[in-house]
């Protein structure tokens, strides 16, 4: 008796298993035949990649600075050329400020060092102004060159002293340490923050997008009328698109290692699963909102204003979450991306933190499991 | 003449009601740009303002007490933990509890008595470095006014050279005043050529576009009538987000709206001219919106909207030069910011009116080529 439930049982699953392969089998033929949903899983991350790879930086160099020397004396030359032979600055030399004042306004240097007509003499009494007058617009940009102005002026007081006239910056000066990022490359932080973008477009955007062209076209009612179940249509979504998820991982992952030379100093079957857990996360988000908008318009707007823009501005990869009023970084911790960036950038840059990786991944789980069974509630086998 | 623009502006209101009529529809068109701008004016800004530091004082001095107390009291940084030992900072720092870690060596105070120059150690998580920096150029502040106190107070000797720092058009380097002005671009940049985008590609993927091509619509006026509607829709995102600018994030308006305005038309017609390109070489929605996407994010990160493009590679910076975006955020930043005129703009106005004439009679040879 017993023996013929469990038959049925196992013949009850086989059959299952069929249809959700069948359905993969018509995904995946789906996919061959529209290059465009190829196209979205591996040019847009191709795209990016590069794009990220070699178009992005935030590091400074070679800020155009006017050097103004209102009346040149050696010890103020010496500080100009300083400036010249910086990596950070490509200083041009000017004696009036006018005419600094000029070159900004035409938006041709970004800074101006002033060092006014009596500073030579006051230096000789012993107290010297130099002025750094940055363009504000690109805040951080200018934040930056006022640090390395700040930089080269004090390595020029320590050349001085060195040479044993005394000039002061200051009795207690900072040494500073980057951990993780030893040479300070903005690349070590872009480049994970990449992976999240190309994760969530393929899945959250091409999930959604593929699921509303059912709607749209009606194959999904189609399919209703087949004794295939909402959770094996589901699943056969999911698979093919995880697998292509994948792929593009994997895409992102050797860039990272061989292209940019962004060390991976975290176990790679770590940073797999992380990224495997993040992936169904925004697979069932595609899933949920394709079902509940039914139209590939609506379904590609919402996408991207709920996943791929919040991925970009509200997981900390470029902006600081600590820093945004309370409102935002209460918003940030329903954002799946945020544990996402935490955990690439501590994988790919500190190691295997566990103190970090755990409650982070336990989190995307949590959130894989809620969406996915909010996505089995949504999609329901009758018409709207 | 006359004919031909009613038949535009009926084309126009067919495309309105289309877009606006489903209420879905509408509400992604007008709620997301003004809620973005809201969510993002507050979250995309490089300046800190929250840094949670941890101090390791192996001193245990009055000098370095009032080092501390000067980083306790700027506001900006809070103090997560005081700290015994160098293994406690590695997993204060590897767990990400503290941004970063002060250490005073037991010699600072001696040192600073006997004249002698003393160190402090900063260690900062570089995972995200660009943060880590600025943290660090905060550090270098309190550093300097407690100098100058320690200075004035024990009469150092030797000359000093003092650092005066000035920004132009934004005084106090604040991230928002730029950042907001140049979401009004980006915001209705993305919305407007998906929408552009999708408008041609709906009608072929439903089979009513043949039915346009029955009607006595000549191909010029098929596009005018895309173009048109498009363009307002942009144009009322675009006020939206600017009403958020101005009276909620109230940012100065150093320029003039007319100013603006001019150079928001010119962006608009370049960014429809792409849309309505891409809607002329897409058969589905499907692959509009893929081209939509393809071509957005190297709009979208090779605009200087979040990386300055004088930090891209020389290669890159003179690709940028077809990206409307960069001169829409260009323009709204100058004008916000600086105040700039027509006139300082126009090296800004006019690559708009190319990009926008070549996109839209390329897609208007695109109609006709496909027409005929």
């Amino acid at each position: 008796m017993t023996r013929a439930a469990d038959q049925t049982k196992h013949n009850a699953l086989i059959a299952r298993a069929r249809r959700v392969l069948a359905l993969v089998k018509k995904e995946v033929r789906q996919m061959v035949r529209d290059p465009s949903s190829i196209a979205m899983g591996i040019v847009l991350p191709v795209i990016l990649i590069l794009l990220f790879g070699y178009g992005l930086s935030l590091d400074v160099k070679n800020v155009k600075v006017a050097v103004v020397l209102e009346n040149p004396s050696p010890d103020l030359t010496d500080l100009a050329c300083g400036f010249q032979l910086s990596p950070y600055f490509d200083a041009q030399l000017l004696t009036s400020m006018p005419q600094a004042q000029q070159l900004m306004l035409n938006r041709e240097v970004d800074g101006i060092i002033l060092l006014q007509s009596d500073a030579a003499r006051n230096l000789k009494m012993g107290d010297a102004q130099v002025q750094v007058v940055v363009n504000g617009t690109d805040a951080n940009h200018a934040r930056i060159v006022q640090g390395y102005a700040q930089g080269a002026i004090g390595q020029w007081t320590a050349r001085r002293a060195a040479e044993g006239r005394s000039v002061n910056v200051g009795p207690v000066t900072v040494q500073d340490r980057l951990w993780f990022n030893e040479a300070n490359d903005s690349h070590y932080f872009l480049v994970p923050g990449l992976i999240v973008l190309v994760m969530t477009l393929i899945g959250a955007f091409l999930t959604a997008m593929v699921m509303a062209r059912e709607w749209e076209r009606g194959t999904l009612e189609a399919l209703f009328v087949t004794p295939v179940r909402v959770d094996e249509i589901l699943l056969g979504k999911i698979i093919p698109y995880f697998a292509q998820g994948m792929v593009g991982l994997v895409l992102c992952l050797l860039a990272a290692k061989f292209l940019f030379h962004v060390p991976i100093r975290g176990s790679v079957w770590l940073l797999a699963g992380t990224s495997m857990l993040y992936l169904l996360v925004a697979l069932s988000i595609g899933l949920v909102i394709s079902s509940l908008t039914k139209s590939q318009f609506v379904a590609s707007q919402i996408t991207l204003l709920a996943t791929f823009l919040p991925a970009m501005m509200l997981s900390g990869f470029l902006f600081d979450i600590r820093s945004m009023p309370t409102a935002v970084r209460l918003l940030t911790y329903a954002m799946p991306a945020r544990y996402y960036v935490a955990l690439l950038q501590t994988l790919f840059l500190a190691g295997d933190v566990w103190g970090v990786v755990l409650p982070n991944a336990a989190v995307l789980a949590g959130m894989a499991m809620a969406l996915l069974l909010l996505a089995r509630l949504v999609t329901q086998k009758k018409l709207a | 003449m006359f004919e031909a623009i009613l038949r535009i502006l009926a084309l126009t209101r067919k495309e309105l009601l289309t877009v606006l009529k489903d209420p879905r529809s509408r509400f992604s068109l007008l709620v997301p740009p003004v809620l973005q701008c809201l969510i993002f004016g507050y979250a995309a800004s490089y300046d800190l303002n929250d840094v949670p530091y941890a101090a390791l004082d192996q001193d245990r001095s009055a000098a370095s007490r009032e080092l501390l107390a000067g980083l306790d009291g700027s506001g900006v940084f809070h103090r997560v933990a005081t700290l015994d030992s160098i293994e406690s900072l590695k997993t204060c720092i590897n767990n990400q509890r503290a941004l970063l870690v002060i250490q005073i060596a037991q010699d600072f105070e001696r040192r600073l008595q006997s004249d002698r120059p003393a160190d402090i150690q900063v260690i900062a998580d570089g995972r995200n470095s660009n943060t880590a920096g600025t943290a660090i150029l905060y550090v270098g502040t309190v550093v300097d006014a407690f100098n100058a106190k320690w200075r004035s107070s024990h009469g150092q000797p030797g000359a000093t050279i003092q650092i005066i720092n000035r920004a132009w058009y934004n005084p106090n380097l604040e991230t928002r005043w730029a950042m907001i002005p140049s979401l009004i671009g980006t915001l209705t940049m993305m919305q407007t050529l998906l929408l552009t985008a999708m408008s041609v590609a709906r009608e072929r993927e439903q089979g009513t576009f043949d039915q346009l091509l029955v009607t006595p619509f000549r191909p010029v006026e098929i596009m005018a009538g895309k173009a048109l509607p498009c363009m307002l829709i942009g144009a009322v995102q675009a006020t939206n987000v600017l009403l958020v600018a101005q009276l909620w994030f109230r940012i100065p308006l150093a320029g003039s709206f007319v100013t603006l305005y001019a150079g928001l038309i010119l962006f608009l017609l370049a960014a429809v001219g792409i849309g309505l390109f891409i809607s002329s070489i897409a058969a589905t929605m499907q692959q509009a919106t893929l081209y939509a996407f393809v071509l957005m994010m190297p709009f979208l990160l090779l605009s200087g909207l979040t990386t300055p493009i004088s930090s891209m590679p020389r290669g890159v910076q003179y690709a940028t030069l077809i990206n409307p975006l960069r001169y829409a955020i260009e323009i709204a930043q100058r004008v916000y910011l600086e105040g700039a005129g027509l006139d300082r703009l126009i090296p800004d106005l006019w690559p708009m009116a190319v990009i926008a004439a070549v996109t839209l009679s390329a897609a208007s040879w695109m109609f006709r080529h496909r027409l005929e």
